[in-house]
């Protein structure tokens, strides 16, 4: 019996009434996830979202990406118990413990079960009746962490305050010399509570949320957070609208893709590219800064569309400064390929196996760095994507080497692209008006940032409000994706491994 | 080798002229300073007040705007029937007090002034600071960290970001001040030797941005350490953070008298 195959599907950036979507047993609900995972299916979104009687429901959102289409399903945890399926389903290892976190779910055997963010039940003001007072979170960062012991084993513990210019995050690493046996990555530090805060909106601050979910990927969840609502209310966007949101996010990719390029090359010692890059970032943030006025595109992209438009002028100005960054680009990146320094640093380390990728269900170009052809623009296209493709970059040797190589592939593609729709600017409005949202119905916006698949789900009550939103950001399925990179490495290589990765931490901790 | 040379010398000098020249042009839709014209509101209207997503204006009495809370984004603009709200291309708006961001409508911001006496002599031609993100978004210690770049080239003022509260002669502190961070931000900043500031950057570490009041925050930096040095912005333009250092350093008045 594939439980799986019975149940809704629908396409990104669409809703669906919630009675369409089956409440399950558990178990086959359960069944579910574990036999579409083996059948190559991923888990893009599992999540409990409380009643106003504090009774939990669970949601799966699965991805058949050959197919280009995502089911849901759901279950009601009567007693607020669930069976762990990490040890038969590894994607769902920290969605069960920011269950257990959120929804004050009992999860019972699971074999890592910690806290996740030390964060508050997810439960609103009228649901405090249900829950325990003594649910408030241990302190940050105090937990058992996996511990080897042996002689001349030693443990490295790192953070949360870093040395550099980045966010706030614990690893604790466990070492047999320079060797690394085992990493445990601890955040949390950056929760400000967002997704409870998102809870009965949407309303003034709601898009700000979204802007700020994780300041580097403001394009990808302003988007993803706009295609929710406008499934919801459903409204049509403008040709227009949608090109230069499309724009904005390639724009977006750039930026990333050649910051951490340079800040790779620099984590080697490679100054030139690390120089380079590191002024090259700020002209493609600067050129978002000329679509909208900020560097971030904060402000750029509204329900309905975008608040701002661009003019010959503008479009002009744009492509010129596409043409020199891009050609400047080329040239300091491509220092890097040439120079055996480099290479001799970037090869063969930190390895992601395509099987271990798989399992873990990695998104974005840690996947497809590890040979997995897995892209949102591709798999489960919405708004420009749908009639104009990026080809999907892949790469397959799973290494330091393979994550910047294959950002050095995006950021080509990404600079064709947008001088391609900037010269073919559909005519027309930049927006368009949206209602009310539509009562008891579910969303799913799926939008590759440029670290991966940024998934937003809403979840709308019978007067249309929020009754759960749900994020994701790509780092969130690949924060383990680093502790098995560094894994049997050196941990001198660790600083390298974690930039080819260059995750969220504010995007995992919301 | 060679083509790390050609790079070079293709690549070019790129660190901008300013302060000693003119700063690097800002985009046409720029949101610095807003400016609130309260001659053409109408009587008794709140759109711009019932807009602002963090009640940065505050219209009970004489109108104020509050730079601490404003995350630039414009939806008071949009929001007012007679455009009496407009964003300037005014980049400049770091204060030392937090009080000085509570701009009254028509009222003039008063712009940091430099440090005084023995903290001036250590800290006036050679700075570091340790940069301690505290349950934001990333973007503000983004643009802290690109004053680092060639184009903006911080070294050449004497300010440098190091590795260790322990070299830091002070703080930039970004993000809300999360509860989870509350302890980590305590000690970093015990661990800086005396004497020491703190700089808050962005919305969030003036007032807690767009995460105002959640249980999750303490609502800005200055509820775990006192600060210094405020920069408004969501987040600021790098501009506008080297404007702050630079005034709290006293170089922008050597080095550019009409900027100041």
């Amino acid at each position: 019996m594939s439980i799986h195959r019975h149940l809704p599907a629908l396409i990104a950036g669409r809703a669906i009434k919630r009675q369409s979507i089956p409440d399950l047993p558990l178990e086959e609900f359960q069944q579910a996830i574990v036999e579409s995972v083996e059948e190559g299916w991923r888990v893009v979104s599992l999540f409990g979202s409380p009643d106003a009687g504090g009774t939990v429901h669970l949601y799966v959102v699965l991805a058949d990406d050959h197919g280009s289409r995502l089911y849901v399903g759901s279950t009601t945890l009567s007693n607020r118990e669930y069976p762990s399926l990490t040890s038969r389903c590894t994607q769902v290892h920290l969605f069960e413990r920011e269950l257990a976190e959120q929804c004050q779910v009992k999860v019972t055997g699971h074999p890592w079960l910690k806290p996740l963010r030390f964060q508050r039940p997810i439960f609103s003001a009228s649901h405090v009746g249900a829950i325990a007072e003594d649910c408030v979170s241990p302190s940050p960062g105090v937990m058992d962490f996996y511990e080897v012991t042996g002689e001349e084993v030693h443990e490295v513990a790192v953070g949360p305050v870093h040395a550099g210019v980045i966010e706030p995050g614990h690893f604790r690493f466990q070492c047999h010399g320079e060797r690394i046996f085992h990493l445990e990555i601890s955040l949390g530090y950056q929760h400000r509570g967002v997704e409870r805060a998102l809870l009965a909106g949407p309303n003034n601050r709601s898009i700000h949320y979204a802007q700020t979910l994780c300041g580097d990927t403001t394009i990808g969840h302003t988007t993803a957070y706009c295609q929710v609502v406008e499934a919801l209310a459903k409204c049509q966007k403008t040709a227009r609208a949608q090109t230069i949101r499309a724009i904005a996010l390639e724009l977006e990719r750039l930026a990333n893709h050649v910051g951490d390029l340079g800040a790779m090359s620099g984590d080697v010692g490679f100054l030139p590219t690390a120089s380079h890059c590191g002024r090259l970032r700020g002209e493609f943030l600067n050129m978002t800064a000329a679509l909208c006025g900020s560097r971030f595109g904060r402000g750029l992209i509204c329900p309905g569309g975008v608040r701002f438009d661009l003019d010959a002028a503008a479009v002009r100005g744009l492509l010129a400064k596409l043409e020199l960054c891009g050609r400047q680009t080329r040239q300091a990146v491509e220092l890097l390929w040439n120079a055996s320094s480099v290479m001799a640093r970037f090869e063969e380390i930190g390895v992601v196996s395509r099987d271990i990728a798989t399992e873990l269900g990695l998104v974005g170009p840690a996947a497809r760095a590890s040979g997995l052809a897995r892209d949102a623009r591709h798999d489960h296209p919405s708004g420009l994507f749908r009639f104009t493709h990026i080809p999907v970059s892949v790469w397959e040797s799973g290494d330091v080497f393979a994550r910047g190589y294959l950002r050095w592939l995006e950021i080509q593609r990404s600079l064709d692209f947008i001088g391609t729709q900037l010269k073919s600017l559909p005519a027309g409005a930049i927006s368009s008006a949206v209602g009310n949202l539509s009562p008891d119905h579910l969303a799913v916006a799926m939008v590759e940032g440029w670290r991966g698949e940024v998934c937003h789900v809403a979840l709308t009550n019978a007067t249309g409000r929020f009754e759960r939103y749900k994020v994701m950001d790509p780092s969130f399925h690949n924060w383990p994706g680093l502790a098995m990179a560094v894994r049997a490495g050196e941990i001198s290589d660790f600083p390298l491994c974690n930039k080819s990765f260059s995750l969220s931490y504010c995007g995992h901790d919301l | 080798m060679l083509d790390i040379l050609i790079a070079r010398l293709q690549q070019g000098h790129k660190t901008i002229a300013y302060p000693r020249g003119e700063p690097p042009a800002l985009p046409p839709h720029f949101r610095g300073l807003p400016i609130l014209d309260v001659s053409k509101c109408p009587q008794g209207c709140q759109a711009c007040a019932d807009s602002c997503p963090t009640q940065a204006i505050d219209l009970r009495q004489a109108p104020i705007l509050d730079l601490g809370r404003c995350l630039f984004c414009a939806e008071c603009q949009e929001s007012c029937p007679e455009k009496a709200i407009t964003y300037q291309a005014d980049y400049k708006m770091a204060v030392r007090r937090r009080e000085d961001l509570r701009l009254p409508a028509g009222g003039k911001l008063s712009l940091a002034h430099e440090l005084q006496g023995k903290i001036k002599k250590l800290f006036g031609r050679s700075l570091k600071l340790r940069v301690v993100s505290a349950g934001g978004c990333n973007a503000c210690e983004a643009d802290v960290n690109v004053l680092t770049t060639i184009g903006w080239d911080l070294g050449r003022f004497g300010v440098d970001f190091v590795a260790s509260p322990r070299h830091a002669d002070g703080l930039i502190i970004t993000g809300a001040a999360s509860e989870n961070m509350k302890l980590a931000l305590k000690k970093t900043y015990e661990a800086v030797p005396d004497p020491k500031i703190v700089i808050a950057v962005g919305a969030c570490a003036i007032s807690g941005g767009p995460y105002i009041n959640h249980p999750e925050v303490l609502n800005g930096a200055s509820a775990v350490v006192p600060v210094d040095l405020f920069i408004p912005g969501c987040p600021p333009h790098p501009l506008t953070i080297l404007d702050g250092l630079l005034r709290l350093l006293g170089k922008l008045k050597s080095a550019h008298p009409t900027a100041v």
